[in-house]
């Protein structure tokens, strides 16, 4: 898909987050406004997948490690046929299919369960090893959160992932630089992130993660890596698309007034 | 006396009855159960041997993983594994799995509802000399409390080669319960097993108390119940192996015929065997039940007899608890 449409579908992505969690009057919008872009790339392009078809062997496997900002990831999953965009206005409800952090049961297409950190990247491990022993072609995703680099179990699974050569797996790293208390690099610095994955054996790209061409193009590369696994740092701006959340780490989780989500709407249109 | 279906070993109460660690019924159990399947995977955090995976690993190499000492990525690594079809078994000393990693356990494996075994070795005092940082004596309760979680304490290596096989047949998250340990091998290839089905292994006619015992303390249990029989004290012993989902059938039946429970648990009594019986008992019939179990209070180093002893863990104190139990059933 071309740049410019991907555009269009990424700003309605935008508008169902700040209406979804106005309406659950609670939420993570930086985040998930913050990734809107690649996840609207991922499912309009990148995934091998098959909505009408969740469980499709073959498909290309999505781990949503910072499950927090499953908003982003609920409404391209809505758009891209899932499930009925009428259920998007029930996240965060009693019986929803869209829980406040996803869960694998409730909801086909999901990969996995989650929300505490640290723990998507070993999952993604795990099935991109598994889908290997099995000579199966699929690819195998992970979006993790900058903050959740804190986490010690995040770096276990960084390590397994060299070790086994994991090429087949490619690791986003949400990089707004918020975090739940303060600016990532005053609550516990995690640069240099590059030189980091670096050390650590790991294939590293570095993106504008509001560039659609860029992020095809870092996936591409990813592709054709077949020694090590690939990470894509992707910078991006907290609360992207909406004036008075961008950057601010006040608003990673914090729901929307009326009058917040009118003037967020306005900007978005 | 002893129930004839359960074909114990002849030499139940013989001085040269065999001794094993039940961690080796583990070791010999999945490399026979990955022989018929080949989704058995294993992994461990760098303890292959003490967790005898050693056979395993060099019968399948291409079916083990060492994810070196991170036992969160163990978890999660599995979780993935089996999210695809896998049948992952893991294995580090239980303080570790599921100690450590009790979140990931809950969020990746019970949540996500995925065939994850957990092997757990090194519980309870037994382990010994290396104190009481390496003595898991919580491990029953952080998995009992967990949803979908099958939990197994196997009385032997037969029993926990056994269980191991079973589980890798189900598709529940499992966590099995092994000692570092040698301790008498008292089943046998033909004593009767199956996950969530407690047996009877002492009958008496007219049992004055039920004794419901868990891993190697079921040895204990049964040389009590034969010592209280010379002295024309009836009672009841329950191999309790699965102790969740419990077998509150087997174990309200024995309760109601004998009119008094104790259990036996190497294992804190907070949370284990004993909370678990305790709690189907008062919500059907209370009836008195005492604990014989580690009150409270963590081991240290020593031998296994001599910890054993400090923590009351023994013949003559399951005696003395059956002796208790019958007085305030009869007062």
């Amino acid at each position: 898909m071309e740049a410019e449409n991907l555009q269009k579908i990424a700003k309605e992505v935008r508008k169902d987050i700040v209406r979804m969690i106005y309406q659950a009057g609670s939420g993570h919008p930086a985040g998930s406004l913050g990734m809107a872009d690649l996840f609207t790339s991922l499912y309009f392009g990148i995934l091998n997948h098959d909505p009408k078809n969740p469980n499709w062997e073959e498909r290309d496997r999505l781990f949503l490690s910072n499950g927090h900002i499953c908003p982003a990831l609920y409404s391209v999953m809505a758009k891209s046929g899932y499930f009925p965009e009428s259920e998007l206005k029930n996240l965060r409800k009693l019986k929803s299919i869209l829980q406040g952090h996803p869960e694998r049961i409730k909801l086909p297409g999901i990969e996995s369960t989650s929300g505490p950190l640290g723990e998507g990247l070993g999952q993604a491990c795990g099935h991109a090893l598994s889908g290997r022993m099995d000579e199966k072609h699929f690819r195998v995703y992970c979006i993790t959160s900058d903050g959740e680099h804190n986490e010690g179990s995040h770096w276990e699974s960084v390590m397994f992932a060299a070790k086994y050569d994991l090429s087949n797996l490619t690791l986003f790293v949400d990089r707004n630089e918020i975090q739940s208390d303060g600016p990532t690099e005053e609550i516990m610095p995690i640069n240099p992130l590059k030189e980091k994955y670096q050390s650590f054996n790991w294939n590293v790209i570095e993106i504008d993660g509001h560039n659609f061409d860029e992020i095809n193009g870092a996936v591409a590369k990813a592709r054709v890596e077949y020694q090590k696994p690939t990470v894509i740092i992707c910078n991006v701006t907290a609360g992207k698309g909406v004036s008075f959340m961008e950057g601010d780490y006040k608003w990673h989780a914090k729901g929307l007034t009326k009058e917040e989500l009118d003037q967020a709407l306005k900007e978005l249109k | 006396m002893i129930v004839k279906e359960q074909k114990l070993t002849i030499k139940i109460f013989s001085k040269d009855i065999e001794e094993k660690p039940t961690r080796e019924g583990f070791g010999e159990g999945i490399v026979e159960a990955a022989q018929k399947n080949t989704n058995i995977v294993a992994l461990t955090a760098d303890l292959k041997d003490s967790t005898r995976l050693t056979n395993f690993a060099e019968k399948f190499p291409e079916r083990f993983f060492d994810v070196g000492v991170a036992e969160q990525a163990l978890i999660t690594i599995a979780s993935g594994m089996a999210n695809y079809g896998k049948i992952p078994f893991i294995t580090s000393f239980a303080v570790f799995s599921p100690g450590r990693n009790w979140e990931q356990i809950r969020t990746t494996v019970c949540l996500n509802n995925v065939a994850v075994k957990i092997i757990g070795t090194h519980a309870g005092l037994n382990v010994g000399a290396d104190g009481a940082t390496h003595q898991a004596l919580e491990d029953i309760a952080l998995m009992r409390v967990l949803p979908n979680m099958t939990v197994i304490s196997p009385c032997d290596s037969e029993e926990a080669k056994k269980a191991t096989i079973e589980a890798s047949k189900t598709k529940n998250p499992t966590y099995i319960r092994l000692t570092r340990e040698k301790f008498p091998v008292i089943t046998t290839l033909k004593s009767p097993f199956k996950i969530g089905k407690a047996e009877i292994l002492w009958y008496t006619k007219s049992p004055l108390a039920t004794i419901v015992a868990t891993g190697p303390m079921v040895y204990e249990a049964l040389k009590a119940a034969k010592e209280l029989d010379k002295k024309g004290i009836e009672v009841l012993v329950i191999n309790c192996h699965t102790i969740k989902p419990l077998d509150q059938s087997a174990i309200l039946n024995a309760a109601k015929i004998s009119g008094a429970v104790v259990t036996v648990e190497e294992h804190q009594t907070i949370g284990g065997l004993g909370s678990a019986v305790s709690e189907i008992l008062s919500q059907n019939f209370p009836f008195p039940i005492e604990f014989v179990g580690v009150k409270d209070s963590f081991g240290e180093s020593g031998t296994k007899d001599e910890l054993f002893k400090k923590h009351k863990l023994t013949k003559e104190e399951i005696i003395e608890a059956v002796k208790a139990v019958i007085v305030r059933r009869s007062s």
